[in-house]
């Protein structure tokens, strides 16, 4: 009989398990919903900015100068990596794919004897990374998502990793985030902020349409710049944040979609271990009775 | 070209999202170096903003007032695409508010450290501008 009950208990704590993977999942598709929203919204500002810098850009092309955060130091001996990952946990590969990514690139650069140095974001790439390599941290973030995540704090990011390149502290800056392709897929994602990689075009002379508006700039080309570069830093982590976030979201309602289908599948087992062992103690408490009066 | 030659049309974007677009007779915008007004078939233009004050125009009048606090005009092919980091209605803007704001904006700079003052120096100007848009 004791079999019986302990097997009662585990359903029990299966199905109040499975409850809570439940609302989780549940959780996870309105935030989900709430963060595509979000990416969606933030996407003409950034698109715009593109099409923007893009123009100032070419204009200034051939001069071979511009701010420092989007020409480069003309070194890549450090590199800062900015990984971003989650607060929390329970979200299937979300983080050990970053994490893994992260680590492959570190050890990938300091073979290639450059300098690593990690700026981390999100409290599961602290402890992931902390282990290995605690001395490359120079500076940490946490809890973004709390208070609800806005420009502004994307904005004070790129202020404290310009004040870095300003120190000197690196010359490359690379960013880490989880690319939300859909609900069900993700794919980590590197992007390189500084010196900033803008999409080039292959160099057509002349042949470019006549199209092409020739732009007049108030104050001038550099003065711009100045201005739009940092500003565009901002707006790459903003956008790299928010895929980031919904990425999170998403990759949580998979996992714990997974997570409440295995708990009914182990309940639907454990129920029918559950019959077989009491249709078994019937079966034999009826032979018992039964040889016993045949024994009269 | 029917359509677009006679209507300029504007887009105010902020980081979270598109704030407003629409079809305008004309947009004066406040540049870095002036207020400048955008006709349709303005001549390319990308400048800087200042603190201040757009106005959407619609025929005679005035249909959308929106201060913005920073950011860029991108002027092509009557278009008119301005991004900015916070623009707000100006009817929206409550005048004990903006000054509070700018009062909060000052102590913060006399409070301001060495590397933080310009931070603290451009967020007094856009109080001011605010303040004195309202006047």
């Amino acid at each position: 009989m004791s079999g019986l009950k302990t097997l009662r208990i585990r359903i029990n704590s299966v199905k109040s398990t499975q409850k809570i993977t439940k609302a989780m999942k549940m959780v996870a598709a309105s935030k989900l919903r709430k963060a595509e929203e979000r990416a969606e919204a933030a996407r003409p500002y950034a698109e715009r900015m593109d099409a923007m810098l893009k123009e100032v850009a070419n204009s200034m092309a051939g001069r071979g100068e511009g701010p420092k955060t989007l020409v480069g130091t003309g070194s890549d001996k450090t590199h800062l990596l900015v990984v971003t990952t989650s607060d929390r946990g329970l979200c299937g590969a979300f983080n050990a794919g970053i994490v893994r990514a992260t680590k492959g690139r570190i050890g990938a650069l300091q073979e290639d004897g450059k300098t690593v140095k990690l700026f981390c974001l999100g409290r599961k790439s602290l402890d992931a990374l902390r282990r290995d390599h605690e001395d490359l941290i120079i500076d940490r973030e946490t809890e973004l998502d709390k208070g609800g995540f806005g420009f502004p704090k994307a904005l004070d990011i790129a202020q404290r990793i310009t004040n870095f390149f300003e120190e000197g502290a690196f010359d490359v800056c690379s960013i880490l985030y989880n690319h939300f392709k859909s609900v069900i897929s993700q794919e980590v994602r590197v992007h390189q902020l500084v010196p900033f990689a803008a999409p080039s075009e292959p160099e057509t002379d002349g042949s470019k349409p006549a199209a092409e508006a020739i732009y007049e700039f108030e104050p001038d080309e550099a003065e711009i710049l100045d201005e739009l570069v940092p500003r565009n830093l901002a707006v790459q982590i903003y956008h790299s944040l928010l895929e980031s976030l919904a990425s999170e979201q998403a990759a949580r309602m998979t996992a714990m979609d997974n997570a409440t289908r295995n708990a009914g599948e182990m309940i639907d087992d454990l129920t029918l271990l559950y019959n077989r062992t009491r249709q078994a103690a019937i079966t034999k408490e009826l032979i018992e009775i039964v040889s016993g009066a045949e024994a009269l | 070209m029917t359509d677009a030659a006679t209507k300029v049309t504007f887009e105010l974007a902020t980081p979270d999202r598109l704030w407003l677009s629409v079809e305008a007779d004309m947009v004066v915008v406040p540049g870095r170096e002036g207020d400048f007004g955008v006709l349709p078939g303005h001549a390319p233009l990308i400048s800087s903003i200042r603190p201040g004050v757009i106005d959407v125009h619609q025929g005679d009048q005035i249909s959308d007032r929106i201060f913005v606090a920073d950011g860029f005009a991108d002027v092509v092919n009557s278009r008119c695409t301005v991004l900015t980091g916070e623009a707000m209605h100006l009817s929206d803007v409550d005048r004990s508010a903006a000054e509070k704001r700018l009062k909060d904006a000052e102590q913060a700079l006399a409070q301001a450290a060495d590397d933080a003052k310009a931070h603290a120096e451009s967020a007094v100007a856009v109080a001011e501008a605010l303040v004195a848009a309202l006047r």
